[in-house]
Formats: structure tokens, C-alpha cells, sequence
């Protein structure tokens, strides 16, 4: 048996010494090796080892983690696809290792390899970020790798606590009746974009390269989500974490004008949907979420790769520079608008499938308040991401760009992608078979359709009724990394002021000191110091005669 | 590029776009006299419940993001300009 993640990483390494044709089909093809072997990973412990008195996992398989294997072996192929004409030789290879320790995460069976993989995950995306060259990029990667290797502070500590309690390492279901396990569900937290660190992806993400993104949008959260189905379901806390994330990424993209930071925010939102399924904790509630993290990844690439060809066509990314661009790309706006329809579930997309199932399970677990929150929700995601982002980069007025539509591999990568949002919408079996509980649902009830409908397009009608209210303006929104980027800075700088005055005065002192003792020594050693001084023949005979006497007079004394 | 402006420019399709939506808009209302609806809460049950529901809560959210964007707004050259 080959562990398929592995196979990844070690491709990655090669990657970057591989030139023209061959890189590209190495490129395209090393995840659909990958996603075979993914296939082949049997159910249950398929490595095992001892490691000082443990049971090491390193590989192991069940419907979910094969489901999460697949979506991100596909991620891999399609994002290589896509940056295919990246000039950087660094990013794919280090979206691959991304990708692949992605897969070791859901693959492992116990806490010390996924903590492992956790951690080469952060180091494949900060690489991803950092390979887009630019001073930004750098600092946005340096801001990001701290934030992760926080979380992953607080995840090691939760895992150890565990094992000493427990003694055991396998990864299993977790509740929350110590310090240790509140610690790992804090250290999940963090890389699934929860409060209060949301901050960190949309910081983040829109710093990466036209393609990087891409790849960013999809491991991090997902194997975020997969560890909380898989150690943390029925968490009633995480229905109101996951409610927080979908109403926090609604208010903040509707005020944002950088189109990719939109799309980031909206990746909190959506994994808040997932986090309260989740919560909700039913074979349904936990399908949904499993079934909206493999959607949710193909149509957030999609909606990332038609941002992606804009930026890399206009080399623009604010919306209040863009607009008017149906005219000359008309593929990428048909791409985004199909990504667009999808994230908002629209009927016979495949947001429909899958996030009608979280609303179901709160509706069958009576959960009246939480089905009315999922459902402002929905109709939010139409308003932040649905509509906005196509209206305000491809119609609006017309911003007099006329941009030619992106290379051939692009349009491909998209076009396969904007496929896949349709075919799962129409024809949803396929995934529901790959679910890890039975489905017992259909999403394409009259009811559904109708009740959906009415909610998206009245959405639809608010958006275009209070468009004055959304027009783009040259802003920002303050969040919690203003805390990392403005008042702990600005801290440092007071605390050290004091001290920094003190070590000045000691040091002045100092200086004087030793200046004038270094005065002394010369005064007194120096060229014409008195010690140093070359004393005459003369001189030194009187003295020795004075010595002599004085000897003479001791003597006879 | 041909200087022929879109059919999407002129702004009489604007306006016949607008009514079709609007047609649209009326009809998945007036569909739910001929689908049997099943609600599960009582609020459901109130006619065009996800038409006034949708439409509000998404007014209410513009209205609160323009609220705290009265707070939290900053020029986007708050944390130093962007060097591209």
C-alpha cells in the first residue's frame, strides 16, 4: 500500500527540477495518480507501527477521510491546471506538498501524524504565499505563519494532554470534559477560520499570486472542517462558532471592494454553514457538512480562478476599478457566474445539494431558530458573494478595460470546474454515495425548489433595490489583525520606549566613564606619559646614585 | 474589437431585463397557490414567508454592515499602501 499523500509531497520535490512539457503533464497528472491511489486506501489501519509505546497510524481509511482525499487530490489536479502558466517555480510545487500533507491529515489514524501533516501544511502554504515575490505577500505570509503556528502551539499541547490522560493515540471522537480537548477543538478552530482569529484568511489569502489563491482557498479550512466532524460532532458550541462565521463573512465582504478578499470572507462564511452542521451533529447535519466542503471547494476555486483571470488580465483587484468586463471575457464571467450561482445554492447547482441538507437536519432536529439563522444566512450568501462579486467585476459601469480572456490552461481549469458545479447540482447520487452516512434525502422536492427560489431572487431584489448602499468605496474594514498589526506594534514601541531611554542613559554613562578612564591610561601611559616616558642617561644615573646613597645610609644605620 | 455596443449597454434590454426579473419575482410567489408547501415551522406557513423573509434579512444586513462600517471603516491605505 503507497500513501498517497507522500506520493504527492515526494512529486512536489522533483517538481521543481522538471522543464516545459514534461512539468506539465507531471503537473496535471501526479494528483489523478494520487486520487487512484486515494481509491485503493482500504477501510481501516492500512500502516501501522509502534512509537515509544504508541500505535502510530499513519495511514488509514473510511468513507470520510476518502471523501476528503478525493476532493483535495482533485483540487490539486485542477489548481496545477490553472497555474500552469505561473512564472514562479516555487508555487506549485508547494501548493503539491500543501495538498499533499492536506491528504495526511485526513488519512491519519492517529493524533501524532495528523499533528505532523498539520504542520507541514503550514509550511506548504505559507510557501505558496511567499512565492508570489512581493513584498506584501511576505509580510502577509510572515502575519499568516504566525497565526498557524500559534494554533498549532495550542493543538500540541491539547494532543499531549490527551495522550498523557489517555495513553492512547488513536484520532476518534473527542467531547469536551478537559482542558486537553478544549485545546485541540481551539487549535482546529483556528485553521478553520473561527473567531476570533477569523482575521487571518481574508489577511491572508487575496496576497497570494493570481493562482496561489486558488490553491490556498481549499486545504486549510476543509481539513479544519474533516477534523471537526471526525473528533468533534454534536458540539453544540460549534452550532453557534459556525453561526457567528456565516454572519461575520456576509458583513465584512458586503463592505469590502478587493474582489478576492470578497471571496475570502465568504470562505469563512461558508465554513461557518459547515461548522454549525457540524454542531447540529446528525448523520444528516454531518453529511451536509462532509457534502458542502467537497461543493464548496470546486466552486470557491472557481470563483478564485475567475478573480484569478481578471487579476492576472487587468493586473486590478479593487472593485471600484473593475466592471464592464463581460465584454471582451465573456468565458471567465460565465465561469464566475456559474461559481456565483453555485456558492449561493442555487437549483441544479451543486450548493443546492449539499447545503439543503444542513438546513434539513436543523429543521428535523427542531431547531427553529437555527434553520431561521441558516436561512438569512443563505439569502446573505447570494447579497456577499452570489451577486456582488460578478455584478461589481464584470457589469456595473463599464470601466473601459478591455481585457483579452486568460490562456488556454485557465480557461480549461475553469471550465472543468464550472462542469463539476453543474453536474453535482443535476446529478448529486454519485457524491451522496461517497458520503460517510447513508443519504435518506432528496433535495429536489417542489417545496425545496420553490422555498429556495423565492429566498435567492427576493435577496437578488434587495441587492439591486439598495445598491446605492453598496457602492464601492477606496476602504477597508477594521478586524482582530488590526490587534497583530497596529496594537502590538504599537505596544512593543511604548513598553520599550522607557527602557530604551534608560539603556541610552546607562550607556551614555558608560561611554563617559570609560572615556575618561581611557583619558587617565593615556595621560599617565602614553607617548609623554609620565610611566611611558624615555628618561635620559642623566636622569636615571642621579637616581641611581640616590638609591645607593639611601642603600649606604640603611646600611650603616 | 468591434465598436457595435453590447446588447447589454442599451439601456431599453436594461429595463426589459428588469421586468422579466420582476415577472419572475412575482411568480415563484403566486407558485405556492398550486405547490403544496410542507412547512415545518408555523412561520413557514405564512404566505410568501421566503420572499418577505429573504428580502428583509438581506436589507437588515445591508443596514448592519453600513452600521459598523460607521465604526470599523479605514482608508485602504491604513496599513500602508499596497505595492503593486
Amino acid at each position: 500500500m503507497i500513501h498517497p499523500g507522500l506520493v504527492l509531497i515526494l512529486g512536489a520535490l522533483v517538481l521543481p527540477w522538471l522543464r516545459g512539457g514534461l512539468r506539465s503533464i507531471v503537473v496535471v497528472t501526479l494528483p489523478l495518480v494520487v486520487l487512484a491511489l486515494v481509491w485503493r486506501v482500504p477501510d481501516g489501519p492500512a500502516w501501522q507501527t509502534q512509537f515509544l509505546d504508541y500505535t502510530i497510524t499513519p495511514l488509514q481509511g473510511d468513507k470520510l477521510s476518502r471523501l476528503f482525499a478525493t476532493i483535495f487530490a482533485l483540487m490539486a489536479a485542477g489548481g496545477g491546471l490553472f497555474a500552469m502558466g505561473q512564472k514562479s517555480r516555487i508555487e506549485v510545487p508547494a501548493a503539491f506538498v500543501y495538498a499533499g500533507s492536506a491528504i495526511g491529515v485526513v488519512l491519519a489514524g492517529d493524533l501524532v501524524t495528523l499533528f505532523v501533516c498539520w504542520e507541514l501544511m503550514a509550511v506548504g502554504s505559507t510557501l505558496v504565499l511567499w512565492s508570489n515575490g512581493q513584498n506584501d505577500s511576505y509580510r502577509a505570509a510572515r502575519r499568516y505563519l504566525m497565526i498557524h503556528l500559534l494554533g498549532g502551539v495550542v493543538l500540541f499541547a491539547g494532543i499531549t494532554g490527551h495522550i498523557v490522560q489517555t495513553g492512547d493515540v488513536a484520532f476518534t471522537r473527542m467531547v469536551l470534559d478537559s482542558p486537553a480537548h478544549w485545546l485541540i477543538l481551539i487549535g482546529f478552530l483556528v485553521n478553520a477560520g473561527a473567531p476570533p482569529l477569523s482575521a487571518w484568511l481574508p489577511d491572508a489569502y487575496p496576497e497570494a499570486s493570481w493562482s496561489g489563491t486558488v490553491f490556498l482557498s481549499a486545504f486549510t479550512t476543509k481539513t479544519a472542517v474533516y477534523a471537526l466532524i471526525r473528533g468533534f460532532p454534536g458540539t453544540e458550541l460549534l452550532i453557534w462558532v459556525g453561526l457567528f462565521m456565516v454572519f461575520y463573512g456576509i458583513v465584512y465582504a458586503l463592505l469590502e471592494n478587493d474582489m478576492r478578499r470578497i471571496l475570502a470572507y465568504s470562505i469563512v462564511n461558508q465554513v461557518g454553514f459547515m461548522v454549525a452542521g457540524i454542531g447540529i451533529g446528525t448523520e444528516m447535519a454531518l453529511n451536509g457538512a462532509a457534502a458542502h466542503a467537497f461543493a464548496h471547494i470546486i466552486y470557491k476555486a472557481l470563483l478564485l480562478m475567475s478573480a484569478g483571470s481578471v487579476l492576472l488580465m487587468t493586473k486590478r483587484r479593487k472593485c471600484s476599478e473593475l466592471g464592464g468586463l463581460f465584454h471582451t471575457m465573456p468565458l471567465t464571467m460565465v465561469c464566475g457566474t456559474i461559481g456565483a450561482l453555485a456558492i449561493s445554492a442555487f437549483p441544479l447547482t451543486s450548493g443546492f445539494i449539499s447545503k439543503s441538507m444542513i438546513s434539513q437536519a436543523a429543521t428535523d432536529s427542531h431547531l427553529l431558530t437555527v434553520w431561521l439563522l441558516l436561512a438569512a444566512a443563505s439569502a446573505g450568501v447570494f447579497l456577499h458573494a452570489g451577486i456582488k462579486f460578478p455584478w461589481f467585476v464584470f457589469f456595473q459601469k463599464d470601466s473601459g478595460l478591455r481585457p483579452a480572456e486568460p490562456p488556454a490552461s485557465m480557461r480549461w481549469a475553469m471550465l472543468v470546474f464550472a462542469f463539476l458545479c453543474i453536474a453535482l447540482g443535476v446529478w448529486p447520487e454519485p457524491l451522496y454515495a461517497l458520503l460517510p452516512y447513508a443519504v435518506k434525502y432528496q433535495p429536489y422536492t417542489a417545496t425545496h425548489v420553490l422555498a429556495q427560489l423565492q429566498l435567492l431572487l427576493f435577496s437578488g431584489l434587495a441587492f439591486f433595490v439598495m445598491l446605492p448602499f453598496l457602492k464601492r468605496t477606496l476602504t477597508i474594514t477594521l478586524d482582530a489583525d488590526w490587534l497583530w498589526r497596529k496594537l502590538l506594534p504599537a505596544l512593543v514601541v511604548q513598553v520599550n520606549q522607557p527602557f530604551s531611554k534608560a539603556r541610552a542613559a546607562i550607556w551614555r554613562s558608560a561611554q563617559r566613564l570609560g572615556s575618561e578612564l581611557l583619558a587617565t591610561v593615556v595621560r599617565h601611559h602614553g607617548e609623554d606619559g609620565r610611566f611611558a616616558r624615555t628618561w635620559s642617561t642623566r636622569s636615571m644615573a642621579l637616581w641611581v646614585l640616590l638609591l645607593l646613597l639611601g642603600y649606604l645610609l640603611l646600611y650603616y644605620v | 474589437m468591434d465598436d457595435k455596443p453590447h446588447w447589454l449597454d442599451q439601456p431599453r434590454n436594461v429595463k426589459r431585463l428588469w421586468r422579466g426579473f420582476l415577472l419572475v419575482l412575482a411568480l415563484t410567489v403566486l407558485a405556492e397557490w398550486f405547490v403544496p408547501l410542507h412547512p415545518h415551522f408555523k412561520i413557514e406557513s405564512i404566505f410568501g414567508f421566503n420572499a418577505w423573509f429573504g428580502f428583509g434579512v438581506c436589507a437588515a444586513m445591508i443596514v448592519g454592515a453600513k452600521a459598523l462600517a460607521l465604526l470599523l471603516k479605514r482608508r485602504d491605505s491604513y496599513y500602508g499602501k499596497h505595492d503593486e
